[in-house]
């Protein structure tokens, strides 16, 4: 039990001095993706080396959390101590383990050898070539997320002890205010402000609730720090309890993420027996705890006075704000509800300050930002930089650029309430505002990359697919006026679409836009609105030639065979799934196209480029 | 809302599931029994999805008979469980096939290719989205983001992850079940 600031720094010597991590450590990526990519057969082969080879005295292994090199998982980092030297390899077979083992720091032949390009802000100052910056991610693929102790060993709590011993809740208030921390849960509102309302209101009961939803599809970043960080969403948790003088706390999740939720019961068990959670912290009169929450597969969920209702055990649908969360939440009582990434922040900016915190970023949007990189791109992951770096440096210089050398088209940023951004604002510094000026948003970090192949009619049509599944239905504009969208969008992709069309389009997305709601239908026309400012040609092909020029829209493709460069190889045939296409050997085939259900099989088959798409 | 009556005591449903298997009905009970259910119907409902999680983990899915149980435990209205079974996508009342196939439809799944997964596997299996074998073996299903984007496009058949899943893959991964 950790009773004051003093043991917990005795405590953080001790452990640090008697470290039992022995001169060569070998960190093993066990996210959810390294594991679903074959983490677990290497982490296997190199326990087993080290168990044959009597290495377990000279070799510590370290099961972390994502390093969020999820494009070269399994991943793992080598770092002989003693030297401060270290090593990371990304696609790592189990053949490789032995040879991993006797080579240490020293590059082997077969694993990938990665470049780090990210450094931490709170150790060391800013490198050369390195355009990451790890705050948030700061213990993420460091540390066992299942030892209280290593985190500990990472200065953990000792900023809950800070808060507790030395400053009092205004203090706290002020310095999260003064940091200009905003909420990276989509919306941005100021941390502070947040809590202070919250602080201002008083009552018998209040809440601190942590939005671990993750709707956006295509974003796994709370996913990442929840599974490789979860002590600091907790100790900021109770610093926010402390801040506004709340006694209970609560974690709304997904039921998808089993292995978060795994990793936090741990966490929570832990921080409780140490005395991080309970009666009287740091033997002080403050009292905290927190719960799990599940969630159960609602998008609207991530709002967050539906997040409220389904913690109330009801429909999770949206209520009017105001009131506020912050005046009448969980139970009508005052309650601040934050994003996973935004707590994650907090524990840095009590140790450092918030002066130091607003070196990193720009005026208005201070600190990093965590990015899901996914889609076209070549270095899918996951990646922290500093507010205000470019999306081109983004996707060419992190994500070295467009799979199969592609050309690039868009990016999506916010998810289905966001929109895209084309390549003539690549030099767009990313915060809240620019993106908010390009008629995107900064959403909760879910970031798409989109080449030539992708059709962006059809885009936004999944989008609002999206919607008119998760729209609660409890508001017109929302329930009927985006199935009509929903519906324009698909007579356009079919080759039904008129002029007539698209300025319905138009005029109805901004009505739904200024009548629904919640941010969910509010936000629900940004995809259409968006790719029509942007790519008025492609819809306008769509509509007046009837073809789709990605070659994406079905109904506006087909596939046809050139009978000269088709050399009869049956490679097309044995392909197709449905049979439609016949011909001899080694002479040239035909498609049936009566039959042909245009799924492009025969199309990536051909080794000749015999079959042509118009 | 507290005036409302427990209209359901001793009702057992159109089905017999419940009755069926007195040994998951003792381990939903033992759930239950922990919990600090008291008289107050607003602050009982707090666990009514939690409770939900649970049926549906011990049944697999959640029948009439299993609803009207757990409103009577906990003291709600059958109308109140029906009404949040039926908003979350997680809950189901139809019974699920052994081995539930589920495609990634998330946006990063969706560029490389999940929507012909769909119908590829639609075709297989000769059932829509949604829907489940005669025999009761598989069901096929969407799900969003299961956050191994880079190895897009996944499907989930139970808890295994398939990664960079091709059209041609679909007859493996299904012959992988038997
Ligand atoms: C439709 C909709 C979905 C949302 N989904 C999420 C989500 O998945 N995660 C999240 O943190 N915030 C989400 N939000 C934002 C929350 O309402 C809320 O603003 C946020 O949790 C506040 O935390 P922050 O200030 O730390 O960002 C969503 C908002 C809307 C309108
Ligand atoms: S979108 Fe399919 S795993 Fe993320």
């Amino acid at each position: 039990m950790i009773k004051t600031n003093k043991d917990l720094l005795q405590y953080y010597n001790k452990i640090t001095k008697e470290s039992s991590k022995n001169d060569l450590e070998i960190i093993v990526s066990m996210g959810t993706c390294g594991i679903a990519a074959g983490t677990t057969p290497v982490l296997d082969e190199l326990k087993k080396g080290i168990q044959e080879k009597g290495l377990s005295n000279k070799v510590t292994i370290t099961e972390s959390g994502c390093m969020g090199l999820c494009h070269s998982e399994p991943s793992i980092e080598v770092i002989d101590h003693k030297a401060s030297k270290s090593i990371v390899y990304g696609d790592v077979k189990p053949e490789h383990a032995l040879d991993i083992l006797s080579n240490g720091v020293n590059p082997i032949n077969g694993p990938t050898l990665i470049n780090r390009t990210w450094y931490y802000p709170e150790d060391e100052s800013k490198k050369e070539n390195c355009p990451q910056a790890r705050v948030v991610l700061r213990n993420t693929g460091r540390i066992n997320p299942e030892s209280i102790e290593q985190y500990i060993m990472q200065k953990g709590y000792q900023a809950l002890g800070k808060t507790l011993c030395e400053m009092s809740p205004d203090d706290v208030v002020k310095s999260i205010m003064d940091s200009g921390l905003r909420g990276r849960g989509g919306g941005g509102f100021p941390t502070g402000k947040k809590w202070s309302l919250a602080k201002a209101v008083s009552a018998d009961q209040k809440y601190v609730l942590c939005n671990a939803d993750e709707g956006d599809p295509g974003a796994f970043m709370d996913r990442a720090v929840l599974e490789g960080d979860p002590h600091a969403v907790i100790e900021a948790m109770a610093i926010a309890g402390y801040a506004i003088g709340a006694t209970k706390g609560g974690i709304y999740i997904r039921a998808e993420y089993p292995l978060a939720i795994k990793r936090l019961q741990i966490a929570l068990n832990q921080a409780r027996e140490m005395g991080f959670l309970g009666k009287n912290i740091f033997g002080s009169a403050f009292d905290f705890d927190i719960e799990i929450k599940y969630g159960a597969g609602a998008f609207v969920c991530g709002e967050e006075t539906a997040l409220i209702h389904s913690i109330e055990g009801m429909r999770g649908e949206p209520s009017f704000k105001p009131p506020f969360p912050a005046v009448a939440g969980l139970w009508a009582k005052p309650t601040i509800v934050n994003n996973v990434e935004t707590y994650a922040n907090i524990p840095a900016i009590i140790r450092k300050g918030a002066d130091w915190f607003k070196t990193i970023g720009t005026p208005n949007s201070p600190g990093t930002k965590v990015f899901a990189l996914a889609g076209k791109i070549k270095k899918v992951g996951l990646v922290e930089v500093p507010m205000g770096t470019t999306l081109g440096d983004m996707i060419f210089k992190i994500g070295e650029g467009i799979r199969n050398d592609r050309e690039f088209k868009a990016v999506q940023t916010g998810g289905p309430s966001g929109g895209c951004i084309t390549a003539k604002s690549i030099d767009t510094p990313i915060d809240y505002d620019s993106l908010r000026a390009l008629g995107s948003m900064m959403g909760s970090g879910g970031m798409i990359v989109m080449d030539e192949d992708d059709c962006m009619v059809n885009i936004a049509k999944y989008f609002l697919e999206f919607t008119l599944d998760e729209s609660c239905g409890k508001c017109t504009p929302c329930r009927i006026g985006n199935t009509r969208l929903y519906e324009m969008l698909d007579d356009i992709t079919k080759g039904r679409g008129t002029q007539q069309t698209l300025f319905k389009l138009r005029d109805l997305a901004h009505v739904i836009k200024d009548t629904s709601l919640c941010g969910l239908g509010q936000s629900s026309p940004n995809p259409v609105l968006s790719t029509l400012a942007n790519f008025i040609d492609e819809y306008e092909v769509h509509i007046y030639e009837k073809k789709c020029p990605a070659g994406v829209c079905r109904e506006l493709i087909q596939y046809t065979i050139e009978a000269d460069k088709c050399t009869g190889c049956t490679l097309c045939a044995r392909n197709c799934p449905v049979s439609c296409i016949s011909g001899e050997r080694k002479q040239p085939h035909v498609i049936d196209q009566s039959k042909c259900i245009k799924c492009g099989v025969c199309y990536e088959a051909c080794k000749f480029h015999a079959i042509t798409k118009n | 809302m507290t005036q409302e009556s427990s209209c359901c005591n001793g009702a057992i449903g159109s089905d017999n599931v419940l009755n069926m298997y007195p040994e998951k009905r003792k381990l939903l009970k033992e759930y239950i029994d922990v919990l600090p259910i008291g008289d107050d119907r607003n602050f009982n409902k707090g666990f009514l999805i939690q409770t939900l999680h649970k049926a549906q983990e011990i049944y697999g899915f959640l029948p009439e008979s299993v609803q009207l149980f757990v409103a009577d435990q906990l003291k709600l209205h059958v109308s109140a469980v029906y009404g949040v079974i039926s908003f979350y996508s997680y809950f189901t009342d139809k019974p699920t096939g052994k081995y539930k196939i589920n495609i990634c439809t998330g946006t990063a799944c969706f560029v490389r290719g999940a929507g012909r997964l769909v119908e590829e596997f639609e075709r297989y299996l000769g059932i829509k989205e949604g829907e489940t074998t005669e025999d009761k073996k598989f069901s096929l299903g969407g799900l969003r983001c299961v956050g191994a984007c880079s190895l897009a496009p996944v499907v989930m058949v139970n808890d295994k992850v398939y990664g960079k899943v091709t059209t041609k893959m679909v007859p493996e991964i299904i012959n992988d079940c038997e």
